[in-house]
C-alpha cells in the first residue's frame, strides 16, 4: 500500500498532542496554585533559596535552542542540509547544557539534604516540603521532556543525513521543532513560578 | 459494486500482506484488523471482569463469609473496576467499532495515522499486562478500588505501582486513539461529506475524541503523582506532610467524570445508527443530535464535583455542581426524545440490533433518572457510597454502554465477518441477558435506599432477601452473556453468507462488500446528500 502523505494532518496531530502535554502540566500548575495559596509564606521564603542566575541562564539557553531549531527548519527549506544539521547539533548541545545546569542545581540542593523524604526538609515545615516536592517533580518531569526531545531531534538529524527529510518534505523536522518549543514554553512558566515569584 | 464484479479485490480477512499467521494481525496497520485486535482483547477482558463480578455476587448471597474474606473481596472489586472501566468500557466502542467503522462511514481508506493506531493497541496491551502483573507480584493485590483514592493508595500494602502505571498506559492509549480520530475526521472525509452530512456515529466519536484528548492527561498526571508519592514520599496528597487528599479527588474526577461520557457518547452514536436503519426513516432532529453530543462533551467537563458532595466542599461549589449535573441531563434527554420520535409512524424492521436499541433506551432511562436522584444534594447525602450508586452506574455503564456494544456487535456483525448471526439464538440471548440484568441490578436500588453500603463483603441480615434476588440475577445474566457470545462465535463458523447490505442501511459502510476490501472503497465515494436518506 502506498503511503498517503498529508502534512497538514501530521501538523494537526502534533498540535493536538501538544494540547495534551499542556494539560499534563496544567494539572501540576493547579496543584502548585492550591498549595501556594495555602502556604504563601513558606513558598515565598523557599523560592528565595533557588539561584536566580542559574535559572536565568537556563532560560536563555532554552530560548536560543528554540531559535536554532526554528532556523534549522528554514535551512532545510532552502535546501541547505549542512547548515540544518549544524543548527540541530547546536540545539542538542544547548539541551545538554541545560540538563547539566539542572544536574548541578539539584545536586547542590541534595547535598544540603533538601529532597523529598529527607528529615532536614521535613523539619522545615509542610510549606517547604510541598514547595520542594513540586520543584523536584515539575522540573524533573520537564527535564524528562527535554531528554525525550533530544532523542527525537537526534532521530530527526539521522533522517536528514539519510536524505529522508528534504526541502519539500520536512514536516517531521517541523513537528520536532513544535515539540521543542512547547518544552521551552513550559519552562517559561516554571521559571517565574519557582525562581522569580518570591 | 456491479461495475467492479470483474476485478474482485481481496477482502481484509483474506488479504495476504508482508506477514503471515498471527503476525499478519499484530503487525497490521489496517484499521479493520486493529479494530478486531481490540475486539478480541476487550471481549476477553470483559469475560474475565464479568466472571469476577459473578464471584463477588456469589459472596454476597448470604451475610458473612461465603467464598471469600474481606481482603479477597477488596482485591476483587478493585480488579473488576480497573478492568471494566479502563480496559473495557472506555476503549470499548471507540477502539473496536470506531476503528472499524469510522473510516468506512466517512469514506476514507484508513485512519490518519495507521502506525499510531497500532501503537495505541500495543500501549493498551502493555497497560493490561501491568494490571495483570500487579495481581501476581508483591505481597498483596491492589485493594483501593479503581479510584486509587489518596491517602490510602500510597499507604496500603497492596501492590499499587504496576496497577497505577497500567492505568496510566491505558490512558495514553486512549489519548492516541482520540488524537487519531480527530485528525481523521478533520482531514479524511470523502469529497462532498460536509460536517452536517456526516453520520451520527462519527459525530459522537468526534465529541468523544475531544474528551479523550483534553481530559485524560489530567488523570495521567494525577496517577504519576500517586506513583511519585509511593516512591519518594513527596506529600502531594498526604495530610501529615501538608498535602490535601480532597485535591486528589478533584483531579481524579476532573478526568473520570468526563470519562463517563467517553463511555456513553459512542454508545449513543451506535444507537443513533441502528434506529434510523431499522425504522427506515431519517433520524428525527439530526442537527439536535449533533449539537447534543457536543454539548454533553462540553458540559460533562464541569460536573465532576458531584462525586464529592460528601467530601466537604464549600456550599456554593455544591450548588453549582448540582445545577450543572441537572443541566447535563438535558442533551441526553434530547437524544432519547429524538430516538423515540424517529420511531413515530416508522415502518419498523424488527431485528436483533433494534431490540438491543430498545433495551438500551429502557435501561439508559432508569440509569439516567437514578443519576438525577444522586445529583441532588440532599438525596446524595443519604445515598452516597450505598448500593444505590452501584445500581445507578451499572445501569448507565453496563446497561448503556454494554447494551449498545452488543447492539452494535449484532448490527455490524455481517459487515465485519461477512456472515449472518443466528437471529433466533441472538434474540433468546438478549431476552435472558435482559431479564438477568434487571434482576441483578434492580434490587440494588432498594438495598441502597435501605442503607446497604457498597464495597463490603458482608452485610446485615435485613438486606438478605434483596441480595439473594440480585445474586440469582447474576446467574441469569451470565447465562445470557454466554448464549450471546457463543452464538456469535458459532455464527462466525456456520452463519450464512451476508450480503453487502443486509439491513437496508443507508450509510457508506453498507455500499461496499461484506467483509470490506482491504482498501475499503474501490472508488472514493462522492457524497451528495446527508446520511439516513430513505424515501
Amino acid at each position: 500500500m502506498e503511503e498517503h502523505r498529508d502534512d497538514l494532518a501530521s501538523k494537526t496531530g502534533m498540535w493536538l498532542f501538544l494540547f495534551t502535554e499542556m494539560l499534563l502540566f496544567g494539572g501540576l500548575f493547579v496543584v502548585y496554585s492550591v498549595y501556594r495559596y495555602i502556604n504563601a509564606d513558606a513558598f515565598h521564603l523557599a523560592a528565595q533559596e533557588l539561584s536566580v542566575p542559574v535559572g536565568t541562564i537556563n532560560t536563555i539557553i532554552l530560548l536560543i535552542s528554540s531559535a536554532t531549531i526554528a532556523m534549522s527548519v528554514t535551512a532545510i527549506r532552502k535546501n541547505n542540509k549542512k547548515l540544518s544539521l549544524l543548527l540541530l547539533g547546536f540545539t542538542i548541545l544547548l539541551g545538554l547544557v541545560f540538563l547539566g545546569n539542572k544536574y548541578f542545581e539539584w545536586g547542590h540542593h541534595i547535598k544540603e539534604n533538601i529532597y523529598p523524604g529527607s528529615p532536614v526538609l521535613a523539619s522545615r515545615g509542610q510549606g517547604d516540603v510541598l514547595f520542594y516536592g513540586l520543584y523536584y517533580f515539575m522540573t524533573g518531569l520537564h527535564a524528562l521532556h527535554i531528554i525525550i526531545g533530544l532523542v527525537f531531534i537526534g532521530f530527526i538529524a539521522r533522517l536528514i543525513i539519510k536524505d529522508r527529510i528534504v526541502s519539500d518534505n520536512y514536516v517531521l523536522l517541523e513537528n520536532s521543532g513544535l515539540y521543542w518549543h512547547l518544552v521551552d514554553l513550559i519552562w517559561i512558566f516554571l521559571f517565574p513560578l519557582f525562581y522569580l515569584i518570591t | 459494486m456491479s461495475a467492479h464484479e470483474g476485478m474482485q479485490e481481496p477482502n481484509y480477512l483474506e488479504f495476504k500482506g508482508k506477514y503471515k499467521g498471527i503476525y499478519s494481525w499484530i503487525f497490521s496497520t489496517d484499521h479493520k484488523r486493529i479494530g478486531l485486535l481490540y475486539l478480541f482483547s476487550i471481549l476477553s477482558l470483559f469475560v474475565i471482569g464479568a466472571t469476577i463480578g459473578l464471584l463477588m455476587k456469589f459472596e454476597l448471597i448470604a451475610p458473612g463469609k461465603t467464598i471469600m474474606d474481606a481482603k479477597a473481596y477488596n482485591a476483587f472489586f478493585t480488579l473488576h473496576g480497573i478492568i471494566m472501566i479502563f480496559a473495557v468500557v472506555i476503549p470499548g466502542l471507540p477502539a473496536v467499532f470506531g476503528n472499524f467503522m469510522l473510516p468506512l462511514q466517512i469514506g476514507a481508506k484508513d485512519v490518519a495515522f495507521p502506525k499510531l493506531n497500532l501503537l495505541s493497541w500495543y500501549l493498551y496491551v502493555a497497560g493490561v499486562l501491568m494490571v495483570v502483573i500487579s495481581q501476581f507480584t508483591g505481597d498483596q493485590a491492589p485493594d483501593t478500588g479503581w479510584t486509587f483514592y489518596a491517602p490510602y493508595s500510597f499507604r496500603t500494602a497492596g501492590n499499587m505501582l504496576p496497577a497505577v502505571f497500567g492505568a496510566f498506559l491505558l490512558g495514553f492509549s486512549s489519548i492516541l486513539t482520540g488524537l487519531n480520530f480527530l485528525v481523521t475526521i478533520h482531514r479524511m472525509r470523502a469529497p462532498g461529506m460536509t460536517w452536517l452530512r456526516m453520520p451520527l456515529f462519527p459525530w459522537t466519536l468526534y465529541a468523544t475524541a475531544w474528551i479523550q484528548l483534553l481530559a485524560t492527561p489530567i488523570v495521567g498526571i494525577t496517577l504519576l503523582m500517586i506513583v511519585a508519592e509511593r516512591l519518594f514520599n513527596i506529600g502531594f496528597f498526604d495530610p501529615t506532610l501538608g498535602g490535601d487528599p480532597v485535591l486528589y479527588q478533584h483531579l481524579f474526577w476532573t478526568y473520570s467524570h468526563p470519562a463517563v461520557y467517553i463511555m456513553i457518547l459512542p454508545a449513543m452514536g451506535a444507537i443513533s445508527e441502528i434506529i434510523p436503519t431499522f425504522a427506515r426513516k431519517i433520524i428525527f432532529g439530526y442537527k439536535f443530535m449533533v449539537a447534543s453530543s457536543l454539548l454533553i462533551a462540553f458540559v460533562g467537563y464541569f460536573v465532576w464535583g458531584h462525586h464529592m458532595f460528601t467530601a466537604n466542599m464549600s456550599g456554593k461549589a455544591l450548588y453549582i455542581f448540582s445545577l450543572l449535573t441537572f443541566l447535563v441531563a438535558i442533551p441526553s434527554a434530547i437524544k432519547v426524545f429524538n430516538w423515540i420520535s424517529t420511531l413515530y409512524k416508522a415502518s419498523i424492521y424488527l431485528q436483533t440490533p433494534f431490540f438491543w436499541a430498545m433495551a438500551f433506551i429502557f435501561v439508559f432511562m432508569i440509569g439516567g433518572f437514578s443519576g438525577l436522584i444522586i445529583g441532588s444534594l440532599a438525596a446524595d447525602v443519604h445515598l452516597h457510597d450505598t448500593h444505590f450508586v452501584v445500581a445507578h452506574f451499572h445501569f448507565i455503564v453496563f446497561g448503556g454502554t454494554g447494551f449498545a456494544f452488543f447492539g452494535a456487535a449484532h448490527y455490524w456483525f455481517p459487515k465485519i465477518t461477512g456472515k449472518m448471526y443466528d437471529a433466533l439464538w441472538a434474540n433468546i440471548g438478549l431476552t435472558v441477558f435482559f431479564i438477568g440484568f434487571i434482576t441483578l441490578y434492580m434490587p440494588m436500588f432498594f438495598l441502597g435506599v435501605a442503607g446497604m453500603p457498597r464495597r463490603y463483603f458482608d452485610y446485615d441480615e435485613v438486606f438478605h432477601t434483596g441480595n439473594i434476588i440480585s445474586t440469582m440475577g447474576s446467574w441469569i445474566l451470565y447465562s445470557g452473556l454466554s448464549i450471546i457470545i457463543t452464538n456469535l462465535f458459532v455464527s462466525l463458523k456456520r452463519g450464512v453468507k451476508a450480503p453487502a447490505d443486509p439491513w437496508g442501511g443507508s450509510t457508506l459502510e453498507w455500499t461496499i462488500p461484506s467483509p470490506p476490501p482491504v482498501e475499503n472503497f474501490i472508488e472514493t465515494p462522492i457524497i451528495t446528500k446527508g446520511p439516513y436518506s430513505y424515501k
